[in-house]
């Protein structure tokens, strides 16, 4: 064997296995608990199930599903709604704070979740900052009760999810060609009709990528639906979570989370067809 | 063809890529001292070709010596051939001396010896003040200059020369073939030269072997491949060239008299065909001479109008349409005893060369 | 008032972003231990994360799983990056895919995916367990960013380099890696923050016996608001602030 030969073996040995052990075999792991027995807590018999996927259309779980799903797509659209302008905004700027305004963007995604959503609490829990300066100026007259509910999960998933859906969108965005702009203008094209034909179809990779990359962790931190909505709010990840740490149901909680397994192909097929139709890439 | 002095031997080399035949079968060999160059157009393999030398791509078939040794299955960095790069290549986290000491400091050469001969390269290049330069800030022919170095320093056998001209301006390219043809005679290493462009393969070598699809179609001086084409492939790839349809009517002594576009032409030049040949007749647009038609009656063999004249400085470039209605090309300098040299359009003139300077090839 | 619109909005949205951070860091410095109001500047709070003996070790633990598992999955997403970039082999294309689906791939579902795994192979969670997973979900943050960072060489500086008798081991050593380290830098940097901040997949795969940072940060947060969780977050926020600053600038140095 010649001298590249043994470096690129070693290489392609060393990824392999690593993917292989750590990736792929616990990740078959779990597709095989998802269809095995669990008759009491802790205790998984090798014998083939399917009660586990029928267990999922038990109303209890469909809530759950609902609410995951609603949680996702409503966080997904607010921080659409909320990052489609600003990404615009700030890829159009071409001022001296350019690298600055991006930097900023940047922070919070380096940022732990988790430290972002504990500076949520101090604004919004009861004797906090948002009472305190709403009663300050007359607007209310006792402290809202702003913890532990759906909004505030919401808030918080907007929160820390904001700046996953801004920095794919600036980023195709940022390499928008100018030009297609000017030349639909010079074609007879409206503001938004330029919008929506020329610059909205462009970034659509954009979109899709921030999009993924807000509506699977909406589903799966689970810490800050237990931080914000207490108990009350159970999603697809608390559920898991508890399926394998509370109620010690591993077949259940395993094919609850083929459903996310599932779900992330979907959306990455998603992406991928979209670059494929733009040419383009945003992450 | 082989013989002891052969530096580079190439037998029966196949080459494909994902199924795509690149280069067929082919034997070359390279003399000691040689500057060759492999012409052909865009994906006729010449690359290919080089960087199977070079060790950069493996043959799927055939073989490869250099210095009469097989290094059909050695490695690039055991050979004893270096590459210039079209894109130079050069390291850019390096600065100028510390690229040309690359090679010798990876075949760990004395420290002393490799400050002494990377000077050496660096002079021969002319960019002895340059040394502590970073690569991005040399202008374009520069980095040629360096890429040179680093190839030569290492003394290789061969020189293996990919396009390396190719992104230098006019002026700039006319300046550097001649510093590499210097170069060259200089060291006295076999250079391999890549291009695409005739008029450097013409200019620059000692040999020219003309590629098309992965087969070699012509390999000879450059005086052979310009004046005797051997098909029509090389005719074309090689200068300008006029197309003419001829039949041999008789032969006498080698010499022709043949049906040249429906006219009758005496042919002085020595040639196999037989009578009833159809042949193509090709001639270079300096070749040909054009006449003013005074005499309405005369009979010159092949005549034509002007269509259009172009005033190229040094030559006056004419298009004439023949009476057969195929349109020629020709090239004449400017003759300083004739100032009324010029035709007008719509002028009709006669068509003539020198003798023997056509090429004829069979037709197909 | 088109330019007022934007700017206005924009700043709606960067206070959106800061305003709650910035209150946090503030009030770990405010000497009142309940409410709202501002009662003096104090260190006291992080004198008493000092003194806080099990905290430190949770933090020690964290330093070392994060440098650890940071150095493991550079090394190893870097070769990654360098095996993609530089050969063809039987199965690329599934091991590609199979790195940028572990970067997509839902954090609960890997932790999940793990659990079972060191359970069947009877691994008791702990530090082990604990680094492997924090290389694994590691390495294609690496390998990606490295590789954004090669699409851009030009591939005859490798042949140059072999061409010029460097055998292949030298090739890297020489040529690719010092012009890859910008990147291999931020994807240490990358992974080092990731690792120090990771709740949902430690979550299942650390046991109590090694506790670490972000676990320790998740249970306090889950009481409430505290002076002592102020602080500590504000030194968090920080740690990642120079981490970013110092990636940007290597960032900034190859352009």
């Amino acid at each position: 064997m010649t001298e590249k030969n043994r470096f690129k073996t070693f290489s392609i040995t060393l990824i392999s296995v690593w993917l292989i052990l750590l990736v792929l075999v616990p990740t078959l792991m779990v597709l095989a608990v998802s269809f095995m027995t669990s008759n009491t807590p802790g205790e998984i018999s090798p014998v083939f199930t399917l009660s586990n996927y029928k267990a999922i259309l038990d109303p209890l779980f469909l809530q759950v599903l609902a609410d995951s799903f609603e949680m996702a797509f409503v966080t997904t659209a607010l921080c659409l709604l909320i990052g489609y302008p600003f990404a615009y905004n700030l890829s159009k700027y071409r001022g001296k704070f350019k690298s600055l305004l991006l930097v900023l963007i940047i922070i919070p995604f380096w940022t732990s979740s988790l430290i972002r959503t504990y500076a949520i609490i101090i604004i919004i829990k009861t004797n906090g900052v948002l009472n305190g300066i709403l009663m300050a100026l007359g607007i209310i007259d006792e402290p809202l009760r702003l913890m532990y509910t759906e909004a505030a999960v919401l808030v918080g998933m907007v929160y820390s999810l904001l700046p996953f859906m801004i920095l794919p969108l600036y980023a195709v965005l940022e390499k928008l060609d100018g030009k297609l702009v000017e030349a639909a203008k010079d074609l007879g094209a409206g503001r938004m009709r330029t919008f929506w034909h020329v610059v909205l179809p462009l970034s659509m990779p954009g979109v899709i990528a921030g999009s993924m990359l807000v509506f699977l962790p909406t589903l799966c931190l689970f810490y800050i639906s237990d931080v914000l909505g207490g108990a009350k709010s159970l999603l697809i990840g608390n559920f898991i979570r508890n399926q394998f740490l509370l109620t010690r149901n591993w077949p259940m909680g395993a094919a609850a989370s083929m459903i996310l397994t599932v779900l992330m192909f979907i959306i990455i097929y998603i992406y991928y067809r979209s670059t494929k139709k733009t040419g383009r890439e945003a992450i | 063809m082989s013989s002891a002095n052969d530096i580079v031997r190439l037998e029966s080399i196949s080459k494909s890529f994902g199924g795509h035949g690149v280069v067929h079968n082919l034997d070359l060999c390279i003399k000691d001292g040689e500057f060759v160059t492999l012409l052909g157009p865009s994906g006729c393999g010449k690359t290919t070709l080089l960087r199977i030398i070079a060790g950069l791509e493996t043959q799927d078939y055939g073989k490869v010596f250099i210095g009469g040794k097989d290094v059909s299955n050695i490695p690039p960095n055991k050979r004893e051939v270096n590459t210039v790069f079209q894109s130079y290549a050069l390291f850019p986290h390096m600065t100028v001396f510390d690229n040309v000491a690359f090679g010798l400091k990876m075949s760990k050469v004395p420290k002393e010896e490799i400050e002494e001969r990377v000077k050496e390269a660096l002079d021969t290049v002319m960019l002895a003040n340059f040394a502590d330069r970073m690569p991005q800030n040399l202008s374009g022919g520069q980095q040629q200059r360096v890429a040179i170095a680093r190839a030569i320093v290492k003394r290789p056998k061969v020189l293996l020369l990919d396009e390396p001209l190719s992104a230098l301006d006019f002026k700039l390219r006319k300046q550097m073939q001649t510093e590499l043809k210097h170069i060259q005679r200089k060291l006295g290493i076999t250079f391999v030269f890549v291009t695409h462009d005739q008029e450097e393969a013409l200019s620059m070598s000692d040999r020219v072997v003309v590629m098309n699809e992965g087969v070699i179609q012509q390999d000879g001086s450059p005086k052979e491949v310009y004046e005797n084409p051997k098909n029509m492939f090389v005719a074309k790839f090689v200068g300008e060239i006029n197309v003419l349809q001829a039949v041999i009517e008789k032969t006498i002594n080698g010499k022709l008299r043949a049906n040249v576009e429906g006219r009758q032409c005496r042919l002085t030049k020595k040639h196999t065909y037989v009578e009833g040949d159809s042949v193509k007749l090709l001639l270079r647009p300096e070749d040909i001479r054009l006449e003013h038609i005074k005499d309405a009656d005369s009979d010159y063999p092949l005549q034509g109008i002007i269509e259009e004249t172009t005033y190229k400085g040094a030559t006056l470039d004419s298009i004439v349409r023949l009476d057969s209605g195929t349109v020629i090309m020709a090239s004449e300098f400017f003759d300083e005893d004739d100032p009324e040299f010029e035709y007008k359009t719509g002028e009709k003139v006669a068509v003539k060369w020198v003798d023997g300077w056509e090429v004829l090839l069979p037709d197909d | 008032m088109m330019r007022t619109l934007k700017i206005g909005y924009s700043s709606l949205v960067y206070a959106f972003l800061y305003v709650p951070i910035f209150v946090l860091i503030v009030y770990s410095f405010n000497a009142s231990k309940f409410g709202t109001t501002w009662q003096g500047f104090t260190f006291k709070w992080y004198q008493s994360l000092l003194d806080n003996t099990s905290l430190m070790t949770a933090a020690g633990n964290s330093v070392l799983v994060a440098t650890l598992s940071a150095t493991c999955a550079t090394i190893i997403g870097s070769l990654a990056a360098v095996t993609f970039y530089r050969y063809t082999f039987k199965g690329k294309k599934a091991v590609m895919s199979l790195v940028y689906i572990l970067m997509m791939a839902p954090d609960i579902v890997m932790g999940i995916s793990l659990l079972i795994l060191f359970v069947t192979i009877h691994m008791e969670p702990g530090f082990i367990t604990l680094l492997l997973s924090h290389i694994t979900f590691n390495i294609p943050f690496v390998a990606v960013t490295v590789m954004s960072r090669m699409k851009g060489f030009d591939k005859n500086l490798f042949d140059a380099a072999g061409d010029l008798g460097a055998t292949e081991f030298q090739t890297v050593r020489h040529v690719i890696f010092p012009m890859m380290l910008p990147a291999v830098v931020a994807g240490w940097l990358l992974a080092f923050t990731l690792s120090m901040d990771d709740v949902i997949i430690s979550f299942f795969v650390t046991g109590p016996d090694f506790e670490i940072l972000p676990l320790r940060i998740y249970s306090m947060v889950r009481l409430g608001v505290k002076p002592e969780v102020n602080a500590l977050c504000t030194i968090m926020f920080t740690l990642s602030l120079v981490i970013v600053m110092i990636s940007q600038i290597l960032n900034r140095e190859r352009k």
